[in-house]
């Protein structure tokens, strides 16, 4: 029997690292604080050489290296970031020729802030679905900005994941999505501009939880399920708090959030933040296992996919690429002055 | 093809020359060979020019033409030729003038060397001679021309136990013989602890392990032995003239510790003089780094394989040694302005083997060898001399 | 170095593809028109070949002085690197302390930026290696 579902996946997070300790330090704030305060230790920080497009490229050899289906037969791809490398000119087509996808494919980049990696995997699962493709290649990364000094550069990091979508040898059949959009402004970046604005407080309430929580509720009275069906669930993780705070106010333990809560040790990587969190849960998933994942991208809207691991997720050969676990654990932490020249804030002209 | 020889040299001072252009440092050196030689525009038959990159150096190309025309021989309509191959381009418009006599075309030629090097930034000048690289497989990945003969540093000690303290040992004894040549970048003496410890430009090599960015010029002029003692008392026969390349990527080398072109090109140059390594009695060798001495000397022959590193130790390069090597102070005292280094070389040679390199002087030198490379060793010439 | 020098290199750039003689099995990085030792006889018998990307470290250096493109990123480690099909290719070796490279290392490629044209140009991606 054919599923519509994922067939591989990968991740790639940079290696360096900054501690909100070290942010906090240069600003003249407490850092225990505001560790606490947003559950988030440490960041990841993009070297000189890694953006979205070597982060996607990467993610994407990661899940080919796992299973072993010929790039050639990847019949679309979409990338969503929030920091493509070029405003105009694809990031796709860059990892379409670096995978060995082209040229019959389709290629595009997505965005909307957080969640453009999950509408890419959505969109895949259409064209699987309806037959147009063998398989897709859905990918969320981001090397994602702050401005020097704003709460977000405690924790806007870098890092993505990519997942083939198919029908064939499938993992973890996607049974059901479901999207919530209304329009939010509760972040942005304006056209040309450096660093994102947002909104503060407004960002909690009638952006991140009110969609979030519709979409969960929603896709769960979609697939007929409630919280104590799954074994894990991932929400989009801005820091540590919200998707903790707002897994229990669904319902969802502790225990089936954690092996997906990543933020605290390498920040939010925006468009790859809920798929590296469905990551690290497909490192350890066993057959039969059941997944929710709920992203949410400001502007605002969430998606949410109710999945279901399947027998065939023992013969990915997952040990090929490392997982999320070896990847958070392989680091170097720099200080604020290397993280300022790698952030390009020390340019002048 | 008929013997010939050296009948003129001149030179200017090497170094940091900010008030001569590019086009007053090569007539310098040119007049200088041309009344060192005796002789009059009306009697050259071809002029060759060495230069590596006018074109990125001082934005200019074409300067066959240009030497001819700033030099005053325009209206003479003497045929001007450029000859480039990275920074043996000196060498190889040498070869090219003793070719077009030997062969008998020309009588008496005029060959320059030159090259203007400070008037871009020092980063500029880091990618120019990176370009003696190959541009598309070595520097865009981040190499730079240190960086290669870094490579090779590394390699030989690997296989070699060549030491830090070695590679120092050769910049020590060519700053020590800089110190006695008035036209030299660095005429002062440095201390080994001091090149042991030098910051760091390429690991292992420290600033005192390379050569610097220079300006000058310098001229030879050729002439068919027969005729030459028309013109000097004292001139010095060019008794082998060898010529090799190598793939353009360190990496594509068959040994890359061993620059193949350097013993390609030494075999052709002792076979057509009849000598063997063991008749060279002092020479001139291109140490663009303290490693390319070291290298030089081995696949020249005056060392077996690996042994490069103990020359110094052993007595053998040092002025006072079996085969002195770079008494001129070489590219690391002496400077290295890299069109003008090859001709500059052979320039050496002359005046010792002709008795006139004062303080330098090696006593009874009769059988000279000049060795220049281009790039990280893709373009060798190697030119026997002996005094007629 | 311009878009198109670029664009044509890119399956190199990118993928690793060199090519390799039929006839004496040389394998060649970057590939080349004919077989340097079969000459005339290895046209039509060269066909490409995707390289592993695996291979160990032959020798390096560490650049503290570089070019522009390269001055945010000093000292950085750059290698030869001996692949594990024969060709030898140079590299950059990232992640990890430039103290860490050795010869004999075993390397495998990763797909980073290379150089970038400026803050407007274009931005130009290829291999480096990492430690395995
Ligand atoms: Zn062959």
């Amino acid at each position: 029997m054919e599923t519509l579902g994922i067939v591989s996946y990968g991740a790639d997070i940079p290696r360096l690292r900054i501690t909100a300790h070290e942010i906090a330090s240069v600003w003249g704030k407490d850092g225990a604080t505001i560790s606490k305060g947003l559950g988030i230790i440490e960041k990841s920080v993009p070297s000189i050489d890694q953006d979205t497009a070597t982060i996607s490229v990467e993610s994407a050899r990661a899940a080919l290296r796992r299973c072993h289906i010929n790039p050639q037969d990847i019949g679309a791809i979409y990338v969503g970031s929030e920091s493509h490398p070029y405003a105009v000119k694809p990031t796709g087509t860059i990892v379409g020729e670096a995978i060995g996808a082209t040229p019959d494919l389709m290629v595009a980049d997505y965005e909307f802030a957080c969640k453009a990696g999950t509408a890419a995997i959505q969109t895949c699962m259409g064209f699987v679905k309806a037959n147009m493709i063998k398989y897709g290649l859905a990918i969320g990364a981001d090397t994602s900005q702050a401005a020097p000094g704003d709460a977000l550069e405690y924790s806007a990091s870098a890092g993505g994941a990519a997942y083939i979508i198919g029908k064939k040898n499938v993992i973890a059949s996607l049974n059901h999505t479901y999207s919530f959009t209304t329009d939010t402004p509760d972040f942005w970046r304006r056209a040309e501009r450096k660093y994102p604005s947002h909104g503060g407080r407004f960002t909690g309430a009638p952006a991140y939880f009110k969609h979030v929580t519709t979409c969960a509720t929603t896709l769960m009275k979609k697939a007929g399920t409630s919280p104590e069906d799954y074994d894990y669930a991932v929400f989009h993780q801005p820091n540590g708090k919200f998707p903790v705070s707002v897994a229990y106010k669904l319902g969802f333990s502790k225990e089936q959030i954690t092996q997906g809560l990543i933020v605290p040790y390498i920040g939010n990587t925006y468009s790859g933040a809920s798929m590296v969190g469905l990551a690290s849960v497909l490192d350890v998933a066993k057959p039969g296992d059941k997944i929710m994942v709920t992203s949410y991208g400001s502007g605002a809207g969430s998606d949410g996919f109710d999945i279901t691991v399947t027998d065939h997720i023992e013969q990915l050969e997952r040990s090929n690429a490392p997982s999320i676990k070896q990847m958070v654990d392989d680091k170097q932490y720099i200080s604020y002055g290397v993280y300022a020249k790698l952030t390009d804030l020390l340019y002048w002209e | 093809m008929r013997d010939v020889a050296v009948i003129g040299v001149g030179l200017t001072k090497f170094g940091e020359i900010w008030d001569r252009s590019f086009r007053q440092l090569i007539v310098e050196a040119g007049s200088k060979a041309i009344l060192d030689a005796g002789i009059e525009g009306k009697d050259i038959d071809a002029m060759y020019v060495g230069s590596m990159s006018s074109g990125r150096f001082i934005g200019q190309e074409h300067v066959g033409a240009l030497v001819a025309d700033a030099s005053g021989f325009y209206n003479l309509h003497i045929p001007s030729t450029r000859v480039e191959g990275a920074c043996a381009s000196g060498g190889l418009a040498v070869r090219q003038g003793y070719l077009s006599v030997a062969s008998g075309v020309n009588d008496i030629v005029v060959i320059g060397g030159i090259e203007k090097m400070n008037d871009v930034a020092g980063t500029s000048a880091t990618e120019t001679l990176a370009t003696a690289a190959d541009q598309e497989w070595e520097a865009f990945f981040g190499a730079t021309f240190p960086g290669l003969y870094a490579f090779i540093a590394t390699r030989h000690m690997h296989e070699y136990g060549t030491t830090k303290e070695q590679l120092a040992q050769v910049a020590v004894k060519n700053h020590a013989n800089g110190a006695l040549n008035p036209y030299a970048q660095y005429q002062k003496e440095i201390k080994l602890e001091h090149a042991i410890n030098a910051t760091m430009v390429a690991y292992p090599l420290g600033l005192l392990d390379c050569s610097p960015v220079t300006d000058g010029s310098a001229a030879v002029v050729l002439c068919s032995a027969e005729r030459a003692k028309e013109f000097t008392d004292t001139p010095v026969k060019i008794i082998g003239a060898g010529q090799a390349s190598d793939s353009l990527a360190l990496h594509g080398r068959r040994d890359i510790t061993t620059l193949d072109a350097t013993v390609h090109a030494a075999q052709m140059a002792y076979k057509q003089a009849k000598v063997t390594s063991k008749d060279i009695q002092l020479a001139e060798v291109h140490d663009c780094f303290t490693i390319a001495e070291i290298c030089a000397i081995e696949d020249l022959g005056f060392v077996k394989k690996g042994d490069g590193g103990k020359a110094i130790d052993n007595n053998i390069t040092t002025r006072d040694g079996s085969q002195p090597v770079n008494t001129s102070g070489g590219l690391k005292a002496k400077g290295h302005p890299v069109g003008a280094t090859g001709v500059a070389q052979i320039i050496e040679i002359v005046l010792q083997l002709q008795g006139r390199a004062e303080k330098r002087q090696i006593p009874d030198a009769r059988i000279g060898l000049a060795h220049n490379v281009g790039g990280s060793g893709a373009t060798c010439t190697v030119h026997i001399m002996e005094g007629m | 170095m311009s878009v198109p020098r670029f664009w044509r290199e890119i399956p190199q750039r990118y993928n690793l593809i060199g090519n390799k003689c039929e006839i004496c099995s040389k394998v060649y990085f970057p590939p080349r028109e004919s077989c340097p030792v079969c000459r005339r006889k290895s046209i039509g018998h060269i066909k490409d070949l995707k390289l592993s990307g695996k291979g160990e470290v032959f020798t390096y250096s560490i650049i503290h002085v570089s070019s522009g493109e390269f001055e945010e990123q000093v000292p950085y480690p750059i290698a030869i690197i001996k692949l594990d099909e024969g060709p030898m290719i140079t590299a950059q070796i990232v992640d990890c302390d430039p103290d860490c490279v050795k010869i004999g290392m075993r390397v495998e490629s990763t797909f980073r930026q290379i150089q970038q044209d400026g803050y407007t140009g274009a931005l130009y991606y290829g291999y480096k290696f990492k430690k395995v």
